[in-house]
């Protein structure tokens, strides 16, 4: 399987703090990678930092044979690389069709579509002209990640699709990602749910303090490996 | 009946003056947050760039505007780009200061090459014509016209903000300028884009307000004044509040000049700070 982006030793810092640590980090053509690990440990930081928003050395970040480290956040996205971000962020004074076009403004062509966004999420269709904030938490997940979507990445990366949801909404949001990937996307999913984060990928690296504590194959791997990775000592 | 009458008309074509000077502060602090206290002289400015096409180089009126509005996007881009976005942060300090140096240095400048005289625009006579209304009311056609590029600047405004791909860019780049990145949205160059249509704003409102009147270099704070009070009035970041707050102004500072003329910009004051005191939110307060 093709590598579509490596991480080479990848560092990261918020001013003068260090929080990543030489992350080493693979991602396949159509894979599902899950990142879990407590809080602070590092998720977000790294997807920030292969969205462009946080600064790296280029060679650090390599996409698609290009080194991509540290390339303007508004470039990234043109490449194929979109975040759903923490926390959903959506545009309080855009509708929910407004917010879905804007993810389509670097105009990358492919599937998604404004139709395809209603197909996957026809809740969103009947409520396209409220304001965005005004949807139920789980509908606005819906509108972060069709606003992701429209971009047409070759890499999504997800982070904490389900904070503050209901379980149940939850897995109705997790359920919609096989469709999505099954074309050849890759993914990058942040999960705080290690089971959930498990039966949806294929391979997970577990980050503890800013280094990758354990990573492998998400089926095969043991839970008191797993627990040890999220809480313990680095082995 | 007739003279109040005469007092809304006239205050209405004199406040369409107003809502154009305001219209490109109110665009550039709904977008970016930026308080432009320059924005007074970038008028002044462009007048006296607009005197330099036609009496220094001799191109014709007609031919000068559209040179002038090409110069003031061009211009008003390098401006946002180079300049004011180091300073359009969170904190409104920074960026007061340095338009408020801008403000001294742009005064200075044109008094220093074109000396502190009044100077006004040769329009043919066209500012003098006016057609005449039943009841012995008569209405300028220069009134008339900055009156109706107000109204096509208002709602060109509403329709780029409301139903084109940049104008959905602006909005979300006021929501949250770190997050429309991941959209491949460059808040710099969505800034500078920004301070580009105020600034061909400012140059329709240069050439209308020249053609009207004569300009100093000097005269740049009060139309700061003028442009504040008529967003304030209207609402920040609305273009129809604005226009109402300009029309407001308009007609209030038109009924002062009625009584006493010495009254009129008195009471347009006076208008702006009773509803500072009673709608501090502005006419129509909801951002466009």
């Amino acid at each position: 399987m093709p590598v579509i982006l490596e991480t080479h030793g990848l560092t990261a810092f918020y001013g003068d703090f260090q929080a990543l640590f030489g992350i080493d980090v693979t991602v396949n053509r159509g894979e599902v990678i899950a990142l879990i690990g407590s809080n602070g440990a590092g998720k977000s930081t790294f997807l920030k930092a292969l969205a462009g928003l946080l600064r790296a050395p280029a060679q650090q970040i390599v996409y698609k044979g290009e080194p991509v480290g540290g390339m303007a956040a508004a470039r990234i996205v043109g490449k194929g690389i979109a975040l759903v971000p923490e926390g959903r962020r959506l545009f309080a004074s855009l509708s929910v069709e407004e917010n879905l076009l804007l993810g389509a403004y670097c105009s990358r062509p492919g599937r998604w579509r404004l139709d395809t966004v209603y197909a996957l999420f026809p809740v969103l269709k009947e409520r396209r002209h409220h304001p965005a904030t005004a949807l139920s938490g789980g509908q606005q997940q819906m509108v972060a990640l069709g606003r992701a979507l429209m971009s047409n990445p070759e890499l999504l990366m997800c982070d904490e699709i389900s904070l503050g949801l209901a379980p149940v909404i939850v897995r109705e949001i997790y359920a919609a990602l096989p469709s999505i990937v099954a074309d050849g996307m890759s993914a990058i999913v942040v999960e705080q749910d290690v089971q959930l984060a498990r039966r949806v990928s294929k391979r997970f690296y577990c980050f503890q303090e800013g280094r990758v504590s354990l990573s492998g194959a998400s089926a095969e791997v043991s839970d008191e490996a797993i627990t040890q990775a999220y809480f313990g000592a680095v082995s | 009946m007739s003279s109040l009458v005469n007092i809304l008309l006239q205050g209405v074509l004199l406040g369409a003056l107003y809502a154009l000077f305001a219209m490109g502060q109110s665009l550039v602090f709904g977008v970016m947050r930026l308080t432009n206290t320059a924005h007074g002289d970038f008028i002044v400015l462009l007048v006296f760039v607009l005197f330099v096409l036609t009496n220094w180089a001799h191109i014709p009126l007609w031919a000068a505007v559209p040179l002038l509005i090409a110069i003031a996007f061009g211009a008003g881009y390098a401006v946002q780009y180079t300049i004011l976005n180091r300073v359009s942060g969170r904190d409104p300090l920074p960026s007061l200061v340095v338009t408020f140096g801008l403000s001294i240095v742009i005064q200075n400048v044109l008094q220093e090459v074109f000396s502190a005289d009044p100077r006004s625009l040769a329009t043919g006579g066209f500012e003098s014509m006016s057609v005449a209304l039943p009841g012995g009311i008569a209405l300028g056609l220069l009134p008339l016209l900055t009156l109706a590029v107000t109204v096509a600047a208002t709602l060109g405004l509403q329709w780029l903000f409301g139903h084109t791909p940049l104008g959905r860019a602006f909005r979300a780049t006021s929501d949250d300028r770190e997050i429309v990145q991941l959209m491949g949205v460059s808040p710099r160059r969505t800034f500078a884009l920004a301070m580009s249509i105020a600034f061909v704003l400012i140059a329709l409102a240069a050439t209308l307000y020249a053609m009207r009147t004569a300009v100093s270099p000097s005269d740049g704070p009060a139309l700061l004044l003028y442009a504040f009070e008529a967003v304030i009035i209207g609402g920040m970041g609305s273009f129809w509040g604005t226009f109402l707050g300009g029309i407001a102004l308009g007609i209030a500072q038109q009924a002062g000049f009625y009584f006493d003329p010495g009254w009129g910009i008195w009471l347009g004051h006076v208008l702006f700070l009773a509803l500072l005191t009673v709608r501090p939110q502005g006419l129509l307060p909801k951002t466009a």
